[in-house]
This record gives C-alpha cells, sequence and structure tokens, in this order.
C-alpha cells in the first residue's frame, strides 16, 4: 500500500471540504473494496477520508412508499431491517447475499454504488425498483446513475449521502454467485412497479443494464413462460475466466425466469 | 510520512501506539501489539483468517485501518479463553477435531462466535452459509461445522 494522510470525517460537510481542498484524496466508506484496491497498488491517493463514523449517513427510513437507506448503512443492517423485510424484501435478501458476513459487517451501500464493480448486486436493485440516488448536490435517478465499468454519474468531489427506494408491488433478486469471491456471475433483479415491470440486469455486462425484450414481454405476462422465446444477446457482455458471454447470457435467461417464479 | 496516534482497547486493555496511516488492524495487532493469533491468509480479503472482532461484530482486520478502528473495542483470538478456560467455540473445535494444520483456525472460532451470537442455534446450512468468508486450505469443512454447532451448543447452555 502507497502512503497516505488519513482523516476521519464527522460531517457530510466536512468530508465535502476535505474533498474539494485535496484533490487526490479518496472517499472511503466501509473500505471492502477501497483497502483491497490500495493494497494491490491499484490506486495512489493523496489522503483516505474515511466516512464510516458520519451518523448522518447512516439509517434506514420508510415514510408512505419510499425507503431512504443512508449511504453509510451496512449490508448486513439492510439484510437485518425489519422495516426493509416488510417494505421491500427482495433488497433485504439481496443485501443478505452480499460477499459473506464479515463483507457485510463493513461494506456499505454508498460504497458499493459509487463503486460500481459491473458483478455488484446493489446496481440491480437500484435500478429495477426505479431508485433515485441522493448526493450532497443534488439527485439522480437510478435509470442515469451507472453510466459504464466502474463508472458512474458522480462528479469528482460528490458524496452520495442516501439512496430512495420506492415500494414495488412486488420484487425478487436472483443471483448466480461466483463460487470463490460470490460476486454476481449475473444477477437479475424483476420488479412489478407503478411504473410497469422492470428488469434489471447486473453481474453481466460492463454495467448495471435493463433487460427491454423481457420488460416488454412480462408487460403482456408477469409468467416464466412469457420468458420462453426471449433471449439475451451476448453482444457487448462480459467474457472472462469465469464465464463466456454466451453463458452468460444463458444466465440471463435461467435467472430472470427463477426470478418471475419466486415474485408469485 | 509521519505517523499517527491510535488508542483503541483489545482484549479489554486500552492500548496507544504510534502507527502510519496505512497500517492495517492486522498489523497493528501483529505487529505492533505483537498478538500474532491474528493471521494473514491472503492478499484479496477471500480467506478469514485474521478475523476479529470490532465492537462486537466479525471482520476481516486485513481489510480495516487500524485508524477506522480508533475507540473501537477489538477482541482477538488471544481474548477468548477466560482465566486459563478455552471459550466453549475453542474447547469445541479441540473436541471436535475442527482443525489440521490451524492456520485458519483463529478467524474460523472468531467467525464462528459471531455466528453464534446472530444465530444461537445454528443448523448445518446456516453455519456454511455464515462461514462463507472463511477458507480452510486443509479442506477441513466437516468438522469445523460439527466444532461450530456443538460450541454454538455449549455457548447455550
Ligand atoms: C470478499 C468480498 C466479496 C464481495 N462480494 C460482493 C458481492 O457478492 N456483491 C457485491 O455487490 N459486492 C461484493 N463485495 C463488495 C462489497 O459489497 C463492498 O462493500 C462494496 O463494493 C463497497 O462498499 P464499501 O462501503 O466497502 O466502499 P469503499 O471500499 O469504502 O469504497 C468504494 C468506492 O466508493 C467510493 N465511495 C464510498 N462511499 C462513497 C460515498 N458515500 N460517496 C461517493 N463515493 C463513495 C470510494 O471512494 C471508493 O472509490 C465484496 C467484497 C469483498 C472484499
Ligand atoms: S487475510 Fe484477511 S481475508 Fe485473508
Ligand atoms: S486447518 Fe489448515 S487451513 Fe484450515
Amino acid at each position: 500500500m502507497y502512503e497516505f494522510s488519513y482523516h476521519k470525517a464527522s460531517s457530510v460537510a466536512e468530508a465535502a471540504g476535505l474533498i474539494a481542498s485535496h484533490p487526490d484524496a479518496k472517499l472511503m466508506s466501509g473500505g471492502q473494496t477501497l483497502i483491497p484496491t490500495l493494497k494491490q497498488r491499484l490506486a495512489a491517493p493523496s489522503d483516505v477520508i474515511d466516512l464510516s463514523k458520519i451518523a448522518e449517513l447512516k439509517g434506514i427510513k420508510v415514510a408512505g412508499n419510499v425507503v431512504t437507506i443512508g449511504a453509510g448503512t451496512l449490508h448486513a443492517e439492510v439484510a437485518a431491517s425489519k422495516d426493509v423485510q416488510a417494505a421491500i424484501p427482495a433488497l433485504a435478501a439481496l443485501a443478505g447475499n452480499i460477499g459473506d458476513a464479515q463483507v457485510r459487517n463493513r461494506g456499505t451501500l454508498g460504497g458499493s454504488i459509487a463503486n460500481n464493480d459491473p458483478a455488484a448486486d446493489y446496481p440491480g436493485a437500484v435500478v429495477a425498483l426505479g431508485a433515485t440516488v441522493i448526493t450532497n448536490k443534488r439527485r439522480i435517478a437510478g435509470d442515469d446513475f451507472f453510466t459504464g465499468m466502474f463508472e458512474t454519474a458522480l462528479e469528482a468531489d460528490e458524496i452520495v449521502t442516501a439512496v430512495e427506494f420506492p415500494k414495488a408491488e412486488k420484487a425478487n433478486y436472483q443471483k448466480f454467485p461466483n463460487p470463490a469471491s460470490r460476486y454476481a456471475m449475473v444477477g437479475a433483479f424483476v420488479a412489478k412497479t407503478a411504473s410497469g415491470v422492470r428488469v434489471a440486469i447486473t453481474g453481466a455486462g460492463p454495467t448495471v443494464f435493463r433487460w427491454n425484450d423481457a420488460e416488454a414481454a412480462l408487460s403482456k405476462s408477469l409468467t416464466a413462460a412469457a420468458l420462453d422465446g426471449v433471449k439475451a444477446s451476448a453482444d457487448n457482455l462480459n467474457s472472462d475466466i469465469h464465464a463466456s458471454a454466451d453463458y452468460r447470457a444463458h444466465l440471463i435467461g435461467v435467472l430472470a425466469k427463477r426470478a418471475v417464479v419466486a415474485l408469485g | 510520512m509521519s505517523s499517527i496516534t491510535i488508542s483503541m482497547s483489545v482484549n479489554g486493555k486500552a492500548v496507544t501506539a504510534a502507527a502510519e496511516p496505512r497500517t492495517l488492524l492486522v498489523e497493528f495487532l501483529r505487529e505492533t501489539l505483537k498478538l500474532t493469533g491474528t493471521h494473514v491468509g491472503c492478499d484479496t480479503s477471500q480467506c478469514g483468517a485474521c478475523v476479529v472482532h470490532v465492537d462486537g461484530k466479525s471482520v476481516k482486520s486485513c481489510t480495516m485501518l487500524a485508524a477506522t478502528a480508533e475507540g473501537a473495542a477489538i477482541t482477538t483470538i488471544e481474548g477468548l479463553a477466560k482465566d486459563g478456560e478455552l471459550h466453549p467455540m475453542q474447547a469445541a473445535f479441540r473436541e471436535h477435531h475442527g482443525l489440521q494444520c490451524g492456520f485458519c483456525t483463529p478467524g474460523m472460532v472468531m467467525s464462528a462466535v459471531d455466528l453464534v451470537s446472530r444465530h444461537p442455534n445454528p443448523d448445518e446450512h446456516t453455519v456454511r452459509e455464515q462461514l462463507e468468508g472463511n477458507i480452510c486450505r486443509c479442506t477441513g469443512y466437516h468438522n469445523i461445522v460439527k466444532a461450530v454447532i456443538a460450541g454454538a451448543a455449549a455457548m447455550r447452555s
């Protein structure tokens, strides 16, 4: 790990001031992605700004139809939250299947979506549920947030503070975990929302995307059979030692069907 | 790079030491405090040999800065036995031969104790799922799972 200076921020305003005055700094939330990256010397920030003690970034609130989760909320807290389990059970289940128990005890929602690993789980929920990402500067629609592999709409000095997830009528997430890392080789999040059926696919491409053909078919009939003739294209999908693009395309269909069946 | 002063409680004792900001919690424990029971088995945050409890929750100490743990209460494998008596989970690992070379054992035991705090009466499936973050390169998983179930029972009584 290269050397850096360390700052523990106690408020979002303080963190924003620090990142503005240290252009080569990195924000750190749970560190479950950043620290492995630093250990491999894939990043050399001048400063690390620790967000993990900022109280205003933590917590879960349910108001009416919207579940608001602070960016600093741990995966373990989302998984164990009675409020999330009642309002959007698929979201609690998703959080409970991220990585392993120790990763869930440190990793956070904000860190996961800001990082936008192509194999991360939360992006599937943000897009399929039509969530809104709140930052210290603005509100960003989930559909516009994930822009490419490890790329988001965030500006360099912008801090995610929370995500607003609207409740869905029904929702389910199915993941094919990589047996070693537990990251998603492919994940399919299917939601019946106020604005129709939405299908988000994570793990398969450079970033999460909506599977439009499946949405069209499921809008007519929300049954696994409706997906029988619908094939995901392998074009632009990831191909690596874990799975070829063709295999990932196949998994998309299988997992989306499983999610539809599990919707009940 | 100038060092910073870090204070925390480790196994019930207050400690304060100087360390570089980049110091990992596991380095602080092993190299500064000479508590070498916590192991390092990988560079990718996957093996769990380094698991300790931070404020009662299991975390990978290779994936947390010592500076982040400022003010926290840390328990390592050295802090489990009380008055020369093994913790029930340690005793269960010995009884059920839940270790071969022993390299993964400190992390397995620390994860297991945390698992029992969330699942006081875990079945085999729960144990296997909850130990996903711990890898045993001797692959002695069957006995580890048996040990955890027995250790959980001993912790309940
Ligand atoms: C062994 C292992 C297995 C894993 N398995 C999975 C898995 O199955 N599924 C999955 O989805 N993830 C998985 N992860 C990743 C895990 O979920 C991480 O917690 C997550 O990707 C990053 O969250 P973090 O809070 O640790 O962020 P950090 O590592 O602290 O930060 C990640 C990035 O986000 C930036 N950042 C952090 N917080 C903010 C913020 N509030 N605003 C703006 N930028 C911010 C940081 O600058 C950094 O670039 C795994 C990780 C490990 C080590
Ligand atoms: S040494 Fe910490 S997970 Fe391997
Ligand atoms: S007992 Fe040897 S690594 Fe687990």
